[in-house]
């Protein structure tokens, strides 16, 4: 399947965009490979949803060059490879989920099996069910088989779990990894930093409209190497905020203390080997100890820290 | 890069369930389909049989302005509203993203017109000559008939340009205020002959005033203008407003 790995399907190139004056892609380059989940994350407002937009050819560029499958987005050719779940508030109301499905199916030249698209997005049970009555999972779920409905080579997912339970998203990311060894390539954009770090084979960190961090989720998280370190103690949270090691300590739930007058703590440490040794030689009485390494969550807001202390220094 | 394989999927296929899809939701849609094909109904029941002023000519002359009164709205509600609620709730991007043809989007949309147009005409036919006593020649009635279709065609270009322009929440209120008054002044109500001078000078202008001339001259009951000038104009309309509509429809960056 992955002949043609080096080869990216989708590249941009030196892309910026301005709404008004504000900018709000900045000379943003990127490829797509075939079989790649690539998650562009960022805060509201960092040009997520732009990017996407611009890719399928919805936005004229202020500068730059996009390409797909060496076509100019919004060509009718490069929609026939692609699918798209946009963020959508409402759909036609009185159409039923196997209507919207078989007339979207209708507009590819190798759909996928309508049976297949059933068991992707999990709708079986409902197919003749009016869009009308769909709870907000469920819509976004006949949003997710509308896009997949084609066969698509190249699939836009924006914020596709937004509204879903756990039980649905968890199912969404199934399919989104079957499609993945299919060899669909997957853009995504997600507020949820697991889903992220579960899904993707690279990530994107947008912030103002540049391109701030890039590459597996591993590689950022590792940009941080501290350490959380939990633990059930009677001690105050004094006698840890003194070790030397320790960056950080909070208590968790402090209006609500164990019987004995216990409490959990959290200390983030740059080296949590260190930070035990002296928690030892002190002789605090620890229990229940779970040491963690950073989520991409913690790298994400480091990292969104470091950028914006960066901006504001020289904005000033 | 990957080049593409040029196959195409079935247009036709695309149009059929393109148009059978947005039939069958207008039809399940109460608040479209009962007052599209109730109002006209009802207005020619009142004033062209129950309220009629001149039993020999009204039932017959109103019969086909109401037609051409209901006609238009399908027209302009299908595509007006229509697009106007889509694009609010991102479902036309949706569509735009897609690999639907433009086209299939039209052709739905003037099939779906063209359907409750000939029902809305069926009706009124078999009102009239039921209740208003309406004698035509079988000519007659197919004439009217096609005139009628085809002559919603002007109104579904400028449907299409409001919904492409109007925000959603307006896009009702603003398309009853066009096509309520431009009924009227048109003479779709009352002839045209019981209104003011200025105003039937006015009336010109108006799109439906020529549809329904040119109806009206099939049972001679028009005002003698040329069957040419009342074609001109309703061409003219459907061009500048195809033209307006694909502008919009092409601009980027639309929000």
């Amino acid at each position: 399947m992955k002949t043609s790995q080096n080869e990216p399907i989708a590249s941009i190139r030196g892309v910026t965009k301005r709404f008004d004056d504000k900018l709000v892609l900045n000379n943003v380059d990127l490829d797509l490979f075939e079989g790649e989940v690539l998650s562009v994350l960022g805060p509201n407002g960092a040009g997520k949803t732009t990017l996407i937009s611009t890719m399928l050819g919805r936005l004229s560029l202020d500068s730059g060059d996009i390409s797909l499958f060496g076509n100019r987005p919004g060509a009718l050719e490069v929609k026939r490879q692609c699918g798209a779940m946009l963020q959508v508030s409402g759909l036609p109301d009185m159409s039923t989920i196997k209507e919207h499905i078989t007339l979207f199916q209708s507009y590819y030249v190798n759909p996928m099996d309508y049976d297949l698209v059933m068991a992707f997005s999990g709708l079986k049970d409902i197919e003749n069910q009016y869009s009308k009555t769909l709870s907000g999972g469920q819509k976004q779920r006949l949003l997710f088989a509308l896009a997949i409905c084609g066969n698509p080579k190249l699939l836009f997912l924006d914020e596709p779990t937004v509204g879903m339970d756990i039980t649905a998203r968890k199912s969404l990311w199934e399919a989104i990894e079957k499609l993945k060894s299919q060899g669909t390539s997957i853009l995504l954009t997600t507020h949820y930093l697991e889903e992220a770090d579960q899904l993707s084979d690279r990530v994107i960190m947008l912030n103002r409209g540049n391109i701030v961090r890039e590459g597996s989720p591993e590689q950022i998280k590792s940009q941080i190497n501290t350490k959380k370190i939990r633990f059930n103690s009677t001690e105050t949270i004094a006698a840890f905020s003194q070790l030397e090691t320790v960056a950080k300590v909070s208590q968790v739930a402090r209006n609500n203390p164990n019987e004995d007058g216990s409490c959990y703590f959290e200390l983030e440490s740059a080296c949590a080997e260190k930070t035990m040794a002296e928690i030892f030689d002190k002789q605090l009485k620890l229990r229940d100890l779970t040491i963690i390494g950073a989520a991409l969550e913690d790298a994400f807001e480091l990292i969104n820290n470091e950028d914006s202390l960066q901006h504001n220094r020289l904005s000033e | 890069m990957k080049s593409l394989v040029n196959d195409k999927p079935n247009l036709f296929n695309i149009f059929y369930l393109e148009a059978k899809t947005e039939t069958l939701r207008l039809f399940r849609t109460p608040g479209f389909s009962i007052p599209t094909l109730l109002f006209p109904i009802m207005f020619y029941t009142f004033f062209g049989i129950v309220f009629s002023m001149n039993p020999a000519t009204m039932p017959t002359y109103l019969m086909i302005t109401y037609a051409v009164f209901g006609v238009i709205g399908p027209a302009l509600f299908s595509f007006g509203v229509g697009i106007a609620i889509e694009r609010g709730q991102g479902w036309f991007d949706l569509k735009e993203v897609s690999p639907m043809p433009a086209s299939a989007y039209i052709v739905s949309r003037v099939s779906l017109t063209f359907i409750f147009a000939s029902l809305i005409i069926l009706l009124l036919f078999a009102i009239g000559a039921m209740f208003g006593d309406v004698r035509l020649m079988r000519w007659q009635w197919i004439a009217l008939a096609l005139i009628f279709v085809l002559g919603s065609l002007p109104f579904c270009a400028i449907g299409m340009t409001l919904g492409l322009y109007l925000k959603s929440n307006s896009a009702p209120a603003t398309v009853n205020l066009i096509y309520l008054p431009m009924g009227f002044l048109s003479g779709l109500w009352l002839p045209i002959n019981f209104l003011p001078e200025i105003m039937q000078q006015f009336a010109n202008l108006l799109p439906p005033y020529h549809l329904a001339q040119l109806a009206l001259k099939i049972t001679d009951m028009d005002l003698g203008f040329p069957v040419a000038l009342h074609v001109s104009v309703l061409a003219a309309y459907t061009l500048l407003f195809m033209f307006l509509a694909t502008k919009a429809y092409h601009k980027k960056d639309k929000q």
